[in-house]
Order: C-alpha cells, then sequence, then structure tokens
C-alpha cells in the first residue's frame, strides 16, 4: 500500500560526496505523490564503528539516528549498504539493551530505494534521454542484505533508449569495504583494478549502482587510470533522465 | 592500525598478502580455478528453492549434532568401541601426535601412508613422524605435490590448486626417480600412480581424517575422489583415523543430506568417485581390511570455540571450501597468505579463535564483508556476522569473554579514532560543521596522510561537492518533520 509520507535518510557518503543522488531519490519518491520527510538531524547510520567492533560508539550514534524517525513511516534509504546496517544490524546492535524492542520496530520501517520504487509504489518510468550503454553494479550488501537484484533492473529496463551492459562479474564486490580499503589498500586496490577493467570491457558510458560507497572506490579508481566512464547513482541516472524539463 | 604486542614470529598477513598479490601466476593459477571451482557448484544447484532446502536440512542436521555434542561423543565411542575400535581422546596436536606415535611404535610401523586430512595439518603430523623415523607419505596426489615440495596446502580441499601444470610437470622431473618432463596430466598422474602403489604395499600403517562420524553405528565416513583413501585405510594392517570432535553426526540418515551438499559444493561434484563407510577392524574369516582401527579425537581449541554460543555454529562447518572458492579476497592472494592451516574465511573465523585474537586479530578484518562466503555458506554458517563479532571481540571483548586472547586486537590510536568519530556523528551541529571544514581545508591535507595515501595509492581523492544533501533540501524547501 503506498504510503502518504516516507522518511528519507540520506547517508554521510551521499550527504558529502553524492548530494544530487540523495536529491534525485526524494525526487523520484515525490513524482509517486509520496511527501518526504528529510530530518536535519541526521548524520550516518554507524556502520563504520559497527563494522570494526566498535559497537558502544556504533550504539551511541544509532541510538540518536533513530530517534529521528518518531512517526509510523517507512524510512527510505538511497543504499543497500546503510539500508541494511539499519534494518539487519541495529536489532543485533542492542540486543540485550532496553532500546531493543524499538530497534526492532525501526528497523522493520527501514527499505532500500530502488526496491521501495518497484515494490510499494510501482514506478512507472517514461525516458526523455539519448540513446545510452550503461553497466551496473550490485553493491554486495544491497544484494545480499536486501535482496536486491531484479529491482534495479526493472527500473533501468523501462528505459527505452538505454542499453544496460552486464558486467563479466557483477556478482563480485569492488573492494570497497569501508575500513578494509585502507587497512589492506593492496588487497582493495587489486579489487578494485579488476572491478575497473571489467566496466572498461563493457565500453558503456557510465558505471550505476545503488551505493554511493561502491561509486567512490569504482569512481575514484576510474579517475585514476584516466578512464572516461562516469560513476552515477542509479536514483541520479533515473531522475536525469525522466524529469520533464 | 595494528594493537603492539605481537611477537617477531607472528604471523604477518598485511606483508604476506600484498607479497602474494606480486606474484602474477599465483593469482592467474587461483582465478581460473576458482572460476572453474564456482561455475561447477552453480552447475550443481540450478534451482534456487532446492539450493535453499538442501541448505537448510544440513544446516538443521549440523546444528542438532552440536546441540547434543558431548552426548553424541560419547554415544560414538561406545559404538565404536563394541564395533571393535580403540578410541583415543586428544585436547592438544601434541597429545594427538603421540597417540598416532605410540600406535606406530607398538606396531614397529616406520612407514605410514595418509590419506587427505586437515586435522593431520592441524597437529603438522608429518614433521613429527619424521622428526622420530617415521616415513608419512601423502597419498592424495593434490597432498603428494606439495609435500613433494615442502609446501603446506593452499586449499583445504584442493591442497596443490596454487601450482599450475609446468610448476608440477618440473617438479616431478626433478624429485622423482626417473620421471621425464612431461606436461601431459595423463602421465604425471601415471607416475605418481606408480610410486604411492609400491608404498600402499610397504606400509605398515595408514591414516586418513574423517568428514562424518556417526554416532548411533560408530561409523566413519570418508569423501575422497582418487582411492587413495580406501588404499591407506584398507591396504596396510593398522588404520589410525584421526578426527576434530565437531565432525560427529547423530544418526545414519544424517549422512545423505550433508554428502550431497558437501560434494557440490565443493568441487561440482553430484558425489565423490569414492565414499567409504569404515564400521570395524577386520572381522574373522574376512580376506582384507586393517586388522585394528583406531580413531583419534582431537579437541584442538574445540571446545572452547563450542562454550560461546553465537561462535559456535563455526564449528559446524563440514569442509568443503567453497567460502574459499567464491571469496574475492582468497581468491586474489591464495591460501599460503593466510599463514594458517585452514585459509579464507572458515579460516578468518577459526583461526582467530584456535591461535587467539593477539597474534591473529587482524585476520577477521582482512574481508570486505561482501557476503559471498555466508550466502554459499552449505550448511548456513553467518562466516561475515562472525567476523564482525571476532572484530568486536578484539577490540571491545564483553565481560566474561572466552575468546583466546579476547581484547587482543586493542589499539589506543583507533579506540581514540572512535571516540572522535562518535562525537562527530553524534552531534548534527558538529558533524556539519566538519563537512564544511572538509570542503575548505580538505584539498589542503597532506597528500602523506596514513589513511589517504593507502586511498590513494589506487583512487583518487574524493571531492566533497559544493553543497551537501544537508544544503540542498534546506534550499528546496523539504521538511524537517
Amino acid at each position: 500500500m503506498k504510503p502518504e509520507a516516507v522518511y528519507f535518510y540520506g547517508t554521510c557518503v551521499v550527504d558529502l560526496f553524492f548530494p544530487e543522488a540523495g536529491l534525485a531519490g526524494i525526487e523520484l519518491l515525490r513524482r509517486e505523490g509520496v511527501r518526504v520527510i528529510f530530518p536535519s538531524g541526521q548524520t550516518c547510520c554507524a556502520q563504520p564503528a559497527f563494522n570494526c567492533g566498535y559497537h558502544e560508539e556504533a550504539r551511541a550514534v544509532a541510538r540518536g539516528q533513530m530517534a529521528l524517525f518518531p512517526k509510523p513511516l517507512p524510512v527510505v534509504v538511497p543504499s543497500g549498504s546503510c539500508a541494511g546496517m539499519m534494518k539487519h544490524h541495529y536489532p543485533d546492535l542492542f540486543e540485550g539493551t532496553p532500546e531493543h524492542a524499538p530497534a526492532v520496530a525501526f528497523a522493520a520501517r527501514v527499505h532500500e530505494l530502488t526496491k521501495f520504487l518497484v515494490d510499494v509504489l510501482g514506478a512507472r518510468l517514461t525516458d526523455r534521454g539519448g540513446p545510452e550503454k550503461v553497466t551496473w553494479h550490485s553493491s554486495c550488501h544491497g544484494m545480499r542484505e536486501m535482496g536486491l537484484e531484479a529491482e534495479p533492473k526493472a527500473l533501468l529496463s523501462q528505459l527505452s533508449n538505454v542499453t544496460v551492459v552486464p558486467l563479466k562479474r557483477e556478482r563480485e564486490c569492488c573492494g570497497f569495504g569501508g575500513t578494509f580499503s585502507v587497512r589492506y589498500p593492496d588487497i582493495s586496490a587489486a579489487m578494485v583494478a579488476d572491478k575497473i577493467a571489467d566496466v572498461a570491457a563493457t565500453s558503456a558510458s557510465t558505471v550505476l549502482s545503488a551505493d554511493a560507497a561502491c561509486l567512490l572506490n569504482i569512481g575514484g579508481a576510474l579517475e585514476k587510470t584516466g578512464a572516461e566512464v562516469r560513476p552515477m547513482h542509479l536514483a541520479e541516472f533515473l531522475w536525469e533522465r525522466t524529469r520533464e524539463r | 592500525m595494528s594493537a603492539d604486542g605481537a611477537t617477531p614470529s607472528a604471523p604477518d598477513f598485511h606483508a604476506a598478502s600484498s607479497k602474494a598479490l606480486l606474484d602474477a601466476p599465483l593469482r592467474a593459477n587461483f582465478r581460473r580455478a576458482m572460476d572453474g571451482l564456482m561455475a561447477k557448484r552453480a552447475a550443481q544447484f540450478p534451482d534456487p528453492a532446492e539450493w535453499l532446502a538442501l541448505r537448510a536440512q544440513a544446516a538443521s542436521i549440523r546444528a542438532r549434532s552440536l546441540a547434543k555434542l558431548p552426548e553424541l561423543l560419547e554415544t560414538l565411542e561406545k559404538k565404536c568401541v563394541a564395533n571393535g575400535l580403540k578410541v583415543h581422546w586428544a585436547e592438544t596436536t601434541d597429545e594427538a601426535n603421540a597417540i598416532v606415535l605410540g600406535i606406530l611404535r607398538g606396531h614397529g610401523a616406520t612407514r605410514l601412508v595418509k590419506g587427505k586430512s586437515m586435522v593431520s595439518e592441524e597437529m603438522h603430523l608429518n614433521d613429527f613422524l619424521e622428526e622420530n623415523g617415521v616415513e608419512s607419505l601423502e597419498t592424495d596426489l593434490g597432498e603428494y605435490i606439495i609435500q613433494l615440495d615442502h609446501e603446506t596446502p593452499s586449499h583445504i580441499i584442493m591442497p596443490a590448486i596454487h601450482k599450475n601444470k609446468q610448476q608440477i610437470a618440473r617438479l616431478f622431473g626433478q624429485k622423482i626417480r626417473d620421471a621425464v618432463y612431461t606436461e601431459d596430466v595423463d602421465a604425471l598422474t601415471a607416475t605418481a600412480r606408480r610410486v604411492l602403489r609400491q608404498k600402499f604395499l610397504e606400509a605398515e600403517a595408514g591414516l586418513s581424517g574423517v568428514n562424518m562420524a556417526v554416532a548411533e553405528t560408530g561409523t566413519l565416513c570418508l569423501v575422497e575422489n582418487e582411492g587413495n583413501g580406501r588404499m591407506s585405510t584398507h591396504v596396510p594392517p593398522v588404520h589410525i583415523a584421526v578426527m576434530g570432535l565437531e565432525k560427529v553426526v547423530e544418526r545414519l540418515e544424517d549422512v545423505p543430506p550433508l554428502l550431497t551438499v558437501l560434494t557440490r559444493s565443493a568441487t561440482g561434484q553430484p558425489i565423490s568417485t569414492y565414499f567409504n563407510m569404515i564400521t570395524a577392524p577386520r572381522g574373522p574369516g574376512e580376506k582384507d581390511g586393517p586388522r585394528e582401527v583406531h580413531l583419534v579425537i582431537l579437541d584442538n581449541g574445540r571446545s572452547r570455540i563450542y562454550s560461546d554460543p553465537e561462535l559456535q555454529v563455526t564449528l559446524r562447518c563440514i569442509r568443503c571450501g567453497a567460502c574459499m572458492n567464491h571469496c574475492p579476497v582468497y581468491t586474489r592472494i591464495g591460501g599460503h597468505a593466510y599463514e594458517a592451516i585452514y585459509p579464507g574465511p572458515i579460516g578468518m573465523i577459526l583461526t582467530p579463535q584456535t591461535e587467539g585474537l593477539r597474534v591473529r586479530h587482524e585476520l577477521p578484518h582482512a574481508s570486505s564483508l561482501c557476503h559471498a562466503c555466508t550466502e554459499i555458506c552449505p550448511v548456513e554458517i553467518p562466516i561475515t556476522r562472525l567476523l564482525v563479532r571476532l572484530r568486536k571481540e578484539g577490540a571491545q571483548p564483553p565481560a566474561g569473554s572466552k575468546v583466546l586472547d579476547a581484547g587482543g586486537g586493542r589499539s589506543r590510536l583507533e579506540d581514540l579514532a572512535w571516540a572522535g568519530w562518535q562525537a562527530a556523528h553524534e552531534s548534527p551541529l558538529l558533524y556539519r560543521a566538519l563537512g564544511t571544514a572538509l570542503r575548505l581545508f580538505g584539498p589542503l591535507a597532506p597528500r602523506g596522510l596514513p589513511l589517504l595515501s593507502a586511498w590513494t595509492k589506487s583512487r583518487t581523492v574524493p571531492k566533497r561537492a559544493k553543497k551537501t544533501l544537508h544544503d540542498l533540501v534546506r534550499e528546496k524547501g523539504v521538511p524537517d518533520a
């Protein structure tokens, strides 16, 4: 059932590095007739500290973030990774504390953006852009924590002028992994090198993902090699091609 | 970001993995092999619903086995003894080695043929026996290859997978008498077969691992493809089986569901070429089989793992190796870089628990947490979740933690960094102020900053957008509540 309003959780990576993707996500939701609320106290979902084992610090931040969403509305997140954190790991993080029950209730309201657009809003898109060849990077957490596989492709398939060339190793990690990328820079570099070679082999002009952190990694590696491929969040791509001008 | 206090002899995964990444033939060997294994496995589970049903069944069998572990081990011992086996318990690998040597000495045995066994790798049995005057010969082809080259397994199922055909051909040419250089795989196999056949006939004892031990019948199950397992356990007059104490299952009917996910996950085979079920030594009037069968049950840290309800799930593992085959890190660095008996994702949760977090606290961090291992595990071990749990045990162990050397990964610097991170993200005002500072001063940051230089070795510096999403939504008038 289509809700009257939703909360939007932008995520810190989108906020600082891909703000247009966040805004595009909000616009896509609004176009489906949904009122969007953006609580200004939002910072980070706390995944970096959680993944590194610093759960006290993660709890302190997560507690503050959960409090920003008091109404029983869906919380829509333009990232499979951050959505996965809030949906699957908040309950773990607060296990054995008085906040466990609220965390479970909150987690049930968390949705990844593209899945929400397809499954809940049944978004219909009309392509207004020129012919373009793109490729798709499925983020690990989107795929394996949020069950996101068919939905982004269902949205892309509605764009009549867009050709999606699949990566050879579509299901393989790009090597970001948060602090992994700086703790083990050599392994991470080997992974992202393979990923951008895979991207280059498609001869796509744009590499799309529904996770900004992967794009930060893949895009940074592409730029370092001087490749012309542009990294773009799926929300921004969809919005730019379908908005009425 | 590592804690101090690691002894100089401690494994250095950073250095070993970086070195492996520069070894082009090694990387090519692993990539090719892992691609092949992934494709073969995928072909064995064409129907996602069937796969989920099979893994749920296998997971529930292993979960039940662990839930009843103490009782099942007692039953297993009783049944084995009733069947005529001798059962030995070893808390440590030293004890297990002493037991094996004692049995061999009791028979005056100086030549042992071995089927593949990862528990014997835990024991470093070959080295121990050599030191004590016993020839301990690996008869699994992969194990035979690496033993010739004085190496350890780089994969738990395919121990010589780091070598290609040419490397093996050179090795055989150098190390085996009368062997000429050939890259013909059949000819190489025939050479190994010629050497090993003679050894099977001469050995006074054979040793094997155990894939599953059935409590209700006292049956030891052994999965193999080359027939060397059957030869090792049936030709010599004495058979010694070594097993980790977690390998017990309750009932005979538990075996087929586990076997089907094991062989399909491991090598993409619907069933292995050989499947041995060993229940008793040679009986009166029987014409073959060993006259004596011993079972050595090893703990080696497993009881400690068992004592933690969440980490206990580590012991569900049936050693299929699928987590390695699907791991983007393992695929790139291979097994030796881990400097551990069990490499790859399962090793990254097992090794820190058996060797302790003081020397192994960095291993659980050597993962991008991509969940490929968790997705593929045929007994539903939540490997990713346990990696995070062990990271926590390294940095912030809960009171009463039972993990070996809990807190062994503590670093003042990292504690401080996360305290700063918390402060910056608990306060929306501070968060936004720091975001502005990043835009203004970020470009001035010295490129030599450790974390930044780690990132920029292979990527450009992330550029903060002119306006944040916070700025944009404010301008657009998106409501705050």
